[in-house]
């Protein structure tokens, strides 16, 4: 018996918030560190598990199951692949960068953290379960406490109605795939729900085109697929920091994972009838999104909506089919959730000074702030897709796929990068250069050593990835390679 | 002759009569002092009661006993052991309760009330189950109507009694159209309707049974009796006495109607559109609800409805679901108007905006709340999620995919006001008040009787074999 570690992975989240709970409330010190204690240990797990991932062997490693509810074939099945072990440390990565971002809340601060842990939990469940019912399971774990951290910690203006909205959509998305997930178990006649038997069922042609809609698309509203995509950028506003990085940086990943996990992988025959509809939404997520990242005014809504805009390429990086698509879309998913939340973090730091978020109102912070203005930047660079930088190993395999597939929707999609190219920089030169800002000046104080590890330890990521590409992308083909042959070898 | 298994059969039964003599003497002996802490004697000898049943009294075979009065079988040991942990809860909350906690007989009305139920889920006769029936109402119409000078408590009590006797009259009249046309009131041997006799018979039961567990449209007392009977009871009522129906709905449709007869699709149909209406109506106006144990009272309308999607995909998973369900359900409003009853003690308010602030008048209060209303609401890893998704399945299994669906969508809307309700607790604050200086202290039995809830509908939500096992072997005895 080997060390189980993912279990470890996924339960630890869930010790520590429990920990939390138990302490009293007004040790707000104690309680931090002991925040900061356990998403350390996840993260350093979750590297090992990335370290350790063997290539070569490819498929579905560090195996664990547990017999849950044999009569129904439910169990604990664990594993990861190429395409889950990279989101596994993305989830580490930005679990330990929002505790260290989250350091200053001090309105019960013990609640934040353990709320926070019980999402990481369900985030790390959903990437390493193999078990559909558990997939479901964690999926709404993730879900929920979403609520609630948005809806108390968040901006005062809107936290409940977005809080109110977010949470309606992701869960009218995830019970719309669960009718699908049961309808695969029933008509597979396998009485189980490891998908890994499930890949084998082959459902009749009919019931994947009938089923594989409602599956994915169910899926993917948490992945921000237009047009079911309105609950992204408001949530995003209107959550913590923190919340921010974990919703935009990792949640969106799930919903596009899960979509890819249980609507691709087990429907590939309808898969390839509706991918052309699912390449049109794409497409529509990333030219839209773009133009409107661009007219906003306030920086978050910005953020939000070029994630909507970048989640979009990873929708179209899968609806291609096509090996260099869906490799592309996988480091999306990682680069995305990298670089989401160091703008989040970025701006949440210049927030929390100037008070304020309108483009307009800011001004001159880079000589203040020079860490956030510089990781800002490559920020930036990431999300234009500068070679050199890890957007550009995502997405130019992706609109290679694309073009493979439907050059002139290539053509449309490759103008967002001139979009994003310009929301981005003028964004920049507008909060990070120029004059600051008579009412401004004296009250930006610089920002912690800690902040600095998190700003550092995050665009270090992105450039790691976009100068050796070769830490990642060959990860993800293994993972993408399983999913062409469920395909048919396409 | 008499057996071993007939005194099993009965077991819980004779042990809560004795309980309930025991705590008529104590009454008298203590001569109306200290009556509160007959609840611990009835929580305490429930729990006893519980473990011996769970020990000694678990059946093997099922098997008719007492002449076909009733059969001795998993259904009924599961509903029984259901019923029983739902009273010792409610005499637990019912401690504390102003003017029902001190009085011995409210103790007893709640025992004859389970021994009632008891006899529900485990009759097999027409006569000795109208008899169950009414030995559970008519202490249940007291209780509603306990609090004599407060006019809400009185009205419900009222109410109640006529809904429930015009009920019962309607079901009373199809048990005799069963008995004039084919001799028998046991329920194994009745058999060859015509189909339009069988449909009048269908609608006539259905009627009463309905009304026991509030499916609309015959919910109407539901709301008005939920929100005027003391808080403990209302929890009762809403719980033990609605799975106890649910037991008889399950254990009378399938039996005189099996799966495979002729009859079956057309009472299937009449359940499917009747959930559909409850789900719906239930979670349609609990949205407009301020006062909370109104809108708890149409949440447990449309539960109602959930688990009926259940009985109507007529399978063994279906059955076993419901029963899961219902299991799931008792600890969720359990514990949802155990809340409500250690909040209102303090505050002398059910409304829901007088809720703001409670998570920093007592956090734990607040996580139990959120506890329950999540798993009302079926979000994992409590007890509601897993039985939710159960329901569903046997629906999509049974080709009801509809089903599922309409109830999916009623889902959502329950989402909306359950987390309204949890917004008014976590984020609201209260005007101009400092929460600390309010603070809602618990007395004993309610933490207990909390915490045991809490940790119950985790502990279904996420070890849920088990529980499922014991559902399903008591939905197999039907099959």
């Amino acid at each position: 018996m080997t060390f189980p570690i993912l279990s470890v992975i996924i339960f630890s989240p869930i010790v520590g918030a429990l920990i939390l709970l138990l302490m009293p409330a007004e040790r707000k010190t104690e309680i931090r560190v002991v925040a900061l204690m356990t998403a350390t240990f996840a993260l350093i797990l979750s590297f090992w598990v990335y370290l350790n991932y063997d290539q070569v062997a490819a498929g579905y490693q560090f195996i664990e199951k547990y017999a849950w509810m044999p009569q129904l074939g439910i169990s604990l099945h664990l594993g990861v692949d190429g395409i889950s072990t990279p989101l596994l440390l993305l989830t580490g990565v930005v679990m330990f960068t929002g505790v260290i971002i989250s350091w200053g809340i001090d309105d019960r601060p013990r609640e934040f953290f353990a709320f926070l842990f019980l999402l990481a939990s369900g985030v790390f469940g959903v990437f390493v379960a193999l078990d559909l019912f558990m997939l479901f399971f964690f999926y709404e774990i993730a879900v929920f406490p979403m609520y609630l951290l948005i809806a108390i910690w968040g901006w005062v203006k809107t936290r409940e109605y977005a809080a109110m909205k977010l949470t309606l959509y992701l869960f009218i998305g995830s019970v719309v795939a669960l009718i699908g997930a049961l309808a695969m178990y029933f008509n597979s006649g396998f009485e189980t729900f490891n998908m890994l038997v499930l890949e084998t069922a082959n459902f009749s042609p009919e019931f994947q085109k009938i089923w594989f809609l409602p599956v994915f698309l169910g899926f993917a509203v948490l992945g921000g697929i237009w047009p079911f995509h309105n609950w992204s950028p408001d949530g995003h506003v209107a959550a913590p920091t923190a919340v921010s990085m974990f919703h935009a940086g990792v949640l969106m990943k799930l919903g596009a994972f899960a979509a890819l996990r249980v609507g691709i992988m087990l429907l590939p025959e309808g898969a390839k009838f509706w991918a052309p509809l699912i390449l049109m939404l794409a497409t529509v997520n990333v030219v839209y999104g773009a133009f409107i990242a661009m007219i906003q005014k306030d920086l978050k809504y910005m953020i939000g909506f070029s994630s909507v805009s970048h989640m979009g390429l990873v929708m179209l990086g899968f609806a291609t089919l096509t090996k260099a698509g869906m490799t592309g879309a996988g480091v999306q998913m990682f680069s995305h959730g990298v670089m989401t939340a160091l703008f989040f973090a970025a701006t949440g730091m210049v927030y929390d000074r100037a008070h304020t978020r309108q483009i307009p109102e800011l001004g001159g912070m880079m000589k203040p702030l020079p860490w956030v203005g510089v990781t800002f930047i490559i920020g930036g660079l990431v999300s234009m897709g500068m070679p050199g930088f890890s957007g550009f190993v995502a997405e130019f395999p992706i609109f290679m796929g694309v073009w493979q597939v439907k050059p002139w929707v290539a053509i449309l999609a490759v103008i967002s990068i001139v979009i994003t190219a310009a929301y981005i920089m003028l964004a920049i030169r507008r909060t990070f250069f120029g004059e600051m800002p008579k009412e401004l000046e004296g009250h930006i104080t610089p920002i912690s050593a800690m902040d600095k590890v998190a700003l550092g330890l995050l665009s270090g990521l992105m450039i790691a990835l976009g100068v050796f590409p070769s830490i990642m992308v060959p990860m993800v083909e293994t993972g993408i390679e399983n999913v062409l042959r469920l395909l048919g070898g396409a | 002759m008499f057996n071993s298994s007939m005194i099993l059969a009965i077991l819980p039964e004779i042990l809560l009569l004795l309980l309930g003599l025991l705590i008529l003497i104590l009454d008298i002996v203590l001569k109306g002092k200290d009556g509160r802490n007959l609840g611990w004697v009835a929580a305490g000898g429930l729990l006893f009661i519980l473990v011996l049943n769970v020990f000694l009294a678990k059946p093997t075979m099922p098997t008719d006993v007492f002449g076909g009065m009733i059969r001795y079988d998993m259904l009924g040991y599961v509903f029984k052991m259901l019923f029983i942990f739902g009273a010792m809860l409610t005499s637990l909350f019912m401690m504390d309760s102003e003017k029902l906690g001190n009085r011995g007989e409210s103790y007893i009305l709640l025992l004859v009330a389970t021994i009632g139920m008891n006899l529900m889920a485990s009759a097999t006769d027409l006569i000795m189950l109208y008899l169950a029936i009414e030995t559970t109402s008519i202490p249940m119409y007291i209780l509603a109507g306990f609090m004599r000078d407060d006019k809400k408590s009185t009205e419900a009590g009222l109410k109640y009694l006529l809904f429930g006797a015009m009920a019962s009259t309607v079901m009373l009249y199809g048990f005799s159209l069963i008995f004039g046309f084919t001799g028998t009131t046991a329920l194994g041997a009745i058999s060859g309707f015509s189909l339009p006799l069988a449909l009048g018979v269908i609608v006539l039961i259905l009627v009463g049974i309905a009304f026991k567990i509030s499916l609309a449209p015959f919910h109407f007392w539901a709301p008005d009796v939920y929100e005027g009977a003391p808080t403990p009871i209302t929890g009762f009522l809403s719980t033990a006495s609605k799975a106890a129906g649910f037991a008889v709905l399950m254990r009378l449709f399938i039996g005189l109607f099996p799966p495979a007869s002729a009859y079956a699709p057309s009472w299937t149909l009449i359940m499917a559109v009747l959930a559909t209406i409850t789900m719906t109506v239930g979670n349609v106006v609990a949205l407009s609800q301020s006062n909370i144990k109104r809108m708890l009272a149409y949440s447990s309308i449309a539960h109602a409805g959930y688990a009926l999607v259940g009985v109507v995909s007529l399978s063994e998973l279906g059955v076993g679901s419901v029963t899961f369900y219902l299991i799931a359900y008792v600890l969720t409003n359990l514990a949802a108007f155990g809340i409500i009853a250690a909040f209102s003690k303090v505050t002398g308010s059910e409304k829901i905006s007088d809720f703001a602030g409670m998570s920093r008048r007592n956090s734990g209060l607040a996580l139990a709340m959120l506890v329950a209303f999540l798993s009302l609401t079926g979000m994992p890893p409590f007890g509601g999620f897993v039985a939710k998704v159960f329901v569903f399945a046997a629906a999509v299994k049974a080709d009801m995919v509809w089903l599922a669906i309409v109830g999916i969508l009623n889902s959502i809307v329950g989402l909306y006001y359950y987390l309204t309700v949890l917004k008014v607790v976590y984020l609201h604050r209260m005007e101009g008040e400092n929460e600390e200086a309010h603070p809602i202290p618990l007395s004993r039995p309610y933490a207990i009787a909390l915490s045991v809830l809490s940790a119950g509908i985790l502990l279904i939500g996420i070890i849920f074999g088990p529980w499922f096992n014991i559902a399903s072997s008591a939905a197999a005895g039907l099959f």
